[in-house]
């Protein structure tokens, strides 16, 4: 066993070198950390992988825009890096709009056409979806080319996760008349973890901050408002418009009627900012973290290699934090929305 | 702040991606693995009980087996008791049947026994009979020869068998 620790010392101390010599050679310049995270947690047409000397090393992705003058048009992102202007769009840098694809119309204002482009977001929301349909069918079709068998490996982890969900949260929740939301839930709960799990790996195909853009969190909690509301059964209702309260808080002012409705919008809003607020941070604060090796680089290399050990200790902590906020956000997700069709399914 | 404003294009893009997996997934997805895994678990139940039950059965069976053992040992040994029973009764009757037999044969012998007797006896009387009246007659002859008086006895015997005679 001697020498399986001396190997270890060894690359301790080789990792303690590279530590200490990194970031001299990337001292350049000054970061700017509020762009680097801004950029990162929010959508972009180029998916920026790194720098290479100097050169951007970048995918460019497709900008599909409707003019409200010129109808529809297509074309690659990399047209309008560095300010270039295509076909009359740019990217604006100031204003409003800024950071998105913008025109100038008849009048000279600056507008924002109708913008379907294929963004970061879009690209990563595509892939994730394309690797939850393959992982779940490919799951189903084992259970039906094996009939009556017990799986193993992948698919029984699968099988032990959707197991969980449905009997522990979707059956628990909502009761006796699961059966409808069953699908929906599972969707919901893969649909999440698998993009926060995409969302932790730091390297190109993953990375894009998904889950931690409100849009996508509001199409979610939009869903599972509809589930509620649509699906709600009378007793639901009469429960909002007339709670069981002492009636002077209903009469003459409607206090618990309102404060009963109000509650109907609030809960799907706290579900989409919970979701959307807890893996935006995780990615900044992660981000914040490796930037701290920047920031320091022109304290002197005491300071930045002390930074750095620190960074990266703080980093790899930050990561294990993710990865559990990964899937316990699913599973509130996942949860609250079965708890709330359950307490909207309620009889008397 | 654009962090919290939903942006058109992803939202579309999302709406369209998100209900395409939900469509997908909610048809050919879950209710395929959980209707698998529910048919499973009904299966492993419905074996499960049926090992239960074979299992009652051989307990039951056991017991049952051990019940016949005990049934036919007990018939083994009320067989032997009565065999018993018998042996000692047909050689208490044979004893007594030899018993008599030979009690019989003992009588029999006897009565054989006193009959020769008696037989014997008379023909010894028969024989003395004779040979007194050889006696006798060599005697008589004697006596009569000389005597008349002789002649008369003779003639007096000789009238008494012939009166017995007729």
């Amino acid at each position: 066993m001697n020498w399986k620790t001396n190997k270890r010392l060894t690359w301790a101390i080789l990792l303690m070198l590279l530590c200490l010599f990194t970031p001299v050679r990337a001292a350049s310049g000054d970061v700017d950390v509020q762009d680097i995270v801004f950029s990162h947690i929010q959508d972009a047409y180029t998916w920026h992988i790194t720098e290479w000397n100097g050169k951007e090393i970048s995918v460019s992705l497709p900008i599909l825009v409707k003019s409200e003058e010129r109808g529809w048009d297509m074309f690659l992102s990399s047209h309008l890096h560095h300010g270039n202007t295509h076909h009359n769009y740019y990217i604006a840098t100031e204003g409003e709009h800024t950071g998105k694809v913008v025109e100038k119309n008849r009048k000279g204002e600056e507008v924002r056409p109708l913008d379907f482009s294929l963004t970061k977001n879009v690209c990563g929301l595509l892939l994730s979806c394309s690797i939850l349909l393959f992982i779940v069918l490919r799951t189903a079709r084992w259970y039906k080319k094996h009939p009556g068998e017990a799986p193993g490996g992948f698919i029984g982890l699968m099988e032990m996760v959707i197991s969980y969900i449905q009997d522990g949260v979707i059956k628990e929740g909502i009761g006796k008349e699961y059966k409808p939301f069953s699908s929906y839930l599972l969707t919901v709960f893969f649909f999440i973890l698998i993009n926060n799990l995409i969302g932790i790996i730091p390297v190109f195909p993953g990375g894009a901050n998904i889950t931690g853009n409100i849009t996508v969190t509001f199409v979610l909690a939009a869903c599972t408002f509809i589930a509620v509301n649509v699906f709600g059964t009378a007793t639901y209702w009469k429960e909002i418009f007339w709670p069981k309260a002492p009636i002077y808080l209903k009469l003459p002012i409607p206090i618990m009627p309102f404060v009963e409705f109000f509650g109907v919008f609030t809960k799907p809003f706290a579900l989409m900012l919970r979701l959307f607020a807890n893996i935006m941070a995780g990615h900044t604060i992660i981000l914040a973290l490796t930037c701290l090796i920047f920031i320091t680089t022109s304290m002197g290399l005491a300071v930045n290699s002390g930074m750095t050990v620190v960074s990266v200790l703080f980093c790899t902590f930050m990561n294990c934090v993710e990865l559990l906020v990964a899937c316990l956000q699913a599973y509130i997700f996942t949860l609250l929305s079965a708890n709330y069709i359950g307490l909207a399914r309620i009889r008397e | 702040m654009s962090l919290l404003t939903p942006d058109t294009g992803l939202l579309f893009w999302m709406i369209l991606s998100f209900g395409i997996v939900f469509v997908i997934l909610s048809k050919y997805g879950f209710p395929v693995i959980i209707k698998a895994v529910e048919q499973r678990k009904a299966y492993i139940d419905n074996s499960l009980e049926t090992a239960r039950q074979a299992n009652e059965q051989l307990a039951n069976i056991k017991v049952e087996g051990d019940k016949l053992l005990a049934q036919a040992k007990e018939q083994q040994n009320a067989i032997l008791k009565e065999a018993l029973a018998e042996k000692e009764q047909i050689i208490g009757e044979a004893r007594q049947k030899a018993a008599a037999e030979a009690r019989l044969q003992l009588e029999e012998a006897t009565r054989r026994i006193r009959e020769e007797k008696e037989k014997a006896i008379r023909e010894v009387r028969s024989e003395i009979t004779d040979l007194s009246i050889a006696i006798a007659e060599k005697v008589m002859k004697e006596k009569i020869g000389r005597d008349k008086e002789q002649q008369n006895i003779i003639d007096r015997l000789l009238d008494e068998v012939s009166f017995s005679k007729s």
